[in-house]
C-alpha cells in the first residue's frame, strides 16, 4: 500500500526539507522505496539538501507540462538505493502548478513507491495546498516557539479543511514534528516544553528532533542527516520517526549526543 | 570547547564543501533563472534533441539524459535508443554509445 505524505508547517525556516530529506532516506535505507517530491515550485532547495542540485534535468512542472516522462525527470539518489527525487521547477511559473497536473503526477507515483513524500513550500498559498491535497499523512513540523505554532494550527485546520480526504470526509493521519528542541533551554523554563506544544495541538507526536550541529553539517555536505551522521541524536530520532510512521509503537525520547568522557567529566549531562 | 577532543578525530569541516557546492550551482543559476532563458546546457540538449528528432521518431520512454554541472565543465548525456535501423539484420546495438557533451562554463 502505497502513501502520500506531506511534510508541511506554515512558517519557513522549520525544517521541513531536512524533516523531508531525513525521513525519506531513513524510509529507504528500512527497505521500502521513497520519493521525495519539492512543491517549492522557484525556491526549491530540496535538491540541494540531497546532494543532487548539479543533476537536475528536468522537474515536477516539464512533467506535468509533458516536456518529461517521469522516468526522465526522476533523480536516483546515489548513497540509498529505492531513494529518488522529483525536484520542483525554479524558473516556472506556480501557476504551472494545476491541480489535475499534480493529481497525475502523484497517481503515477504511488504506484512506483511505498512512500510519496511531498516537501511543502512555507505559506497557506497555492504549493503549499496542491503539496497537501493527496496527502493520507501530513507531518507537522514545529519550533517550539509561539510563532511556529500557531502557524501550525493554522495548517491543522487547512488540511482538516481543504485536503482530498477531508472533501470525501474521511480522516487525514496528523502528526507532530517537534524539531530544533533544546532540552536545556526547555528545562530552564525559556522554551515551549513539548507538552505544551502537543497541549495546544492536540495532534500526536511523532518525534523530537533535538536541536544540533549535524543537521547543519549534513546539508552542508548534501546529505540526509540519516545518511551523513547516522548515528548522531537528530538522526536517531528521525529514524525512531520514520519507525512511527511505519506503525511501530516506540516511546518518544529525546536522544542525546552520545559524548565521550572529556564531555561527561566538563559538561552537566542533558536531562 | 567541549567538542574540541572529539573535532580532531572527526572529518574536515563541512562549510567548505558547502561553499564550493554553492559557487558551482549559483554560476550557473544566475545564468538561466535571470532572465527566464535557459543556460548552454539547456540549450544544447533541446537541440540535440531537435536534430535527433527530424531522423528518427524518438520514443520518450527510451531517451535518457543525465546531466552534471561542474566547476570546470559539465557533462551532458543524452541516450536515445534507436529502434530498428539493421532489416532483419544481426546484432547492431541496440543502444548506440552515449552522446557525450561537453562544455566549458560561460
Amino acid at each position: 500500500m502505497s502513501k502520500v505524505l506531506v511534510v508541511t508547517s506554515g512558517k519557513g525556516g522549520v525544517g521541513k526539507t531536512t524533516t523531508t530529506a531525513a525521513l525519506g532516506a531513513a524510509l529507504a535505507k528500512g527497505g521500502q522505496s521513497v520519493v521525495l517530491v519539492d512543491f517549492d515550485v522557484g525556491l526549491r532547495n530540496l535538491d540541494l539538501v540531497m546532494g543532487a542540485e548539479r543533476r537536475v534535468v528536468f522537474d515536477l512542472i516539464n512533467v506535468i507540462q509533458g516536456d518529461a516522462n517521469l522516468a526522465q525527470a526522476l533523480i536516483k539518489d546515489k548513497r540509498v538505493d529505492n531513494l529518488s527525487l522529483l525536484p520542483a521547477s525554479q524558473t516556472r511559473d506556480k501557476d504551472a502548478l494545476t491541480s489535475e497536473g499534480v493529481a497525475k503526477v502523484i497517481d503515477e507515483l504511488r504506484k512506483k513507491f511505498d512512500w510519496v513524500i511531498c516537501d511543502s513550500p512555507a505559506g497557506i498559498e497555492r504549493g503549499a495546498q496542491m503539496a497537501m491535497y493527496h496527502a493520507d499523512v501530513a507531518v507537522i513540523v514545529t519550533n517550539p516557539e509561539v510563532s511556529s505554532v500557531r502557524d501550525s494550527d493554522r495548517i491543522i485546520g487547512m488540511l482538516d479543511s481543504t485536503t482530498a480526504k477531508a472533501k470525501k470526509g474521511e480522516k487525514l493521519e496528523k502528526h507532530l514534528l517537534i524539531t530544533r528542541y533544546d532540552p536545556q533551554r526547555a528545562a530552564k523554563g525559556d522554551m515551549l516544553g513539548t507538552d505544551d506544544v502537543l497541549d495546544i495541538l492536540s495532534i500526536p507526536l511523532l518525534g523530537i528532533i533535538p536541536e544540533s550541529g549535524d543537521v547543519l553539517r549534513a546539508s552542508n555536505v548534501g546529505a540526509p542527516v540519516t545518511i551523513a551522521e547516522p548515528d548522531s541524536a537528530p538522526a536517531r530520532a528521525y529514524t525512531d520517526a520514520a519507525r512511527r510512521l511505519n506503525g511501530e509503537k516506540l516511546e518518544v525520547t529525546i536522544p542525546t549526543e552520545r559524548k565521550g568522557l572529556f564531555d561527561w567529566l566538563f559538561k552537566r549531562r542533558v536531562a | 570547547m567541549s567538542s574540541f577532543l572529539s573535532n580532531i578525530f572527526k572529518r574536515r569541516s563541512s562549510a567548505p564543501v558547502a561553499r564550493d557546492r554553492l559557487q558551482i550551482l549559483l554560476a550557473h543559476e544566475r545564468i538561466s533563472v535571470g532572465d527566464g532563458k535557459d543556460d548552454l546546457l539547456a540549450q544544447l540538449h533541446r537541440e540535440i534533441m531537435e536534430v535527433i528528432k527530424r531522423h528518427v521518431a524518438v520514443d520518450q520512454d527510451k531517451v535518457q539524459i543525465k546531466l552534471d554541472r561542474g566547476a570546470q565543465y559539465s557533462t551532458l548525456e543524452i541516450d536515445v535508443e534507436v529502434p530498428g535501423l539493421t532489416d532483419g539484420k544481426p546484432a547492431a546495438p541496440a543502444k548506440p554509445a552515449p552522446d557525450k557533451a561537453k562544455t566549458k562554463p560561460a
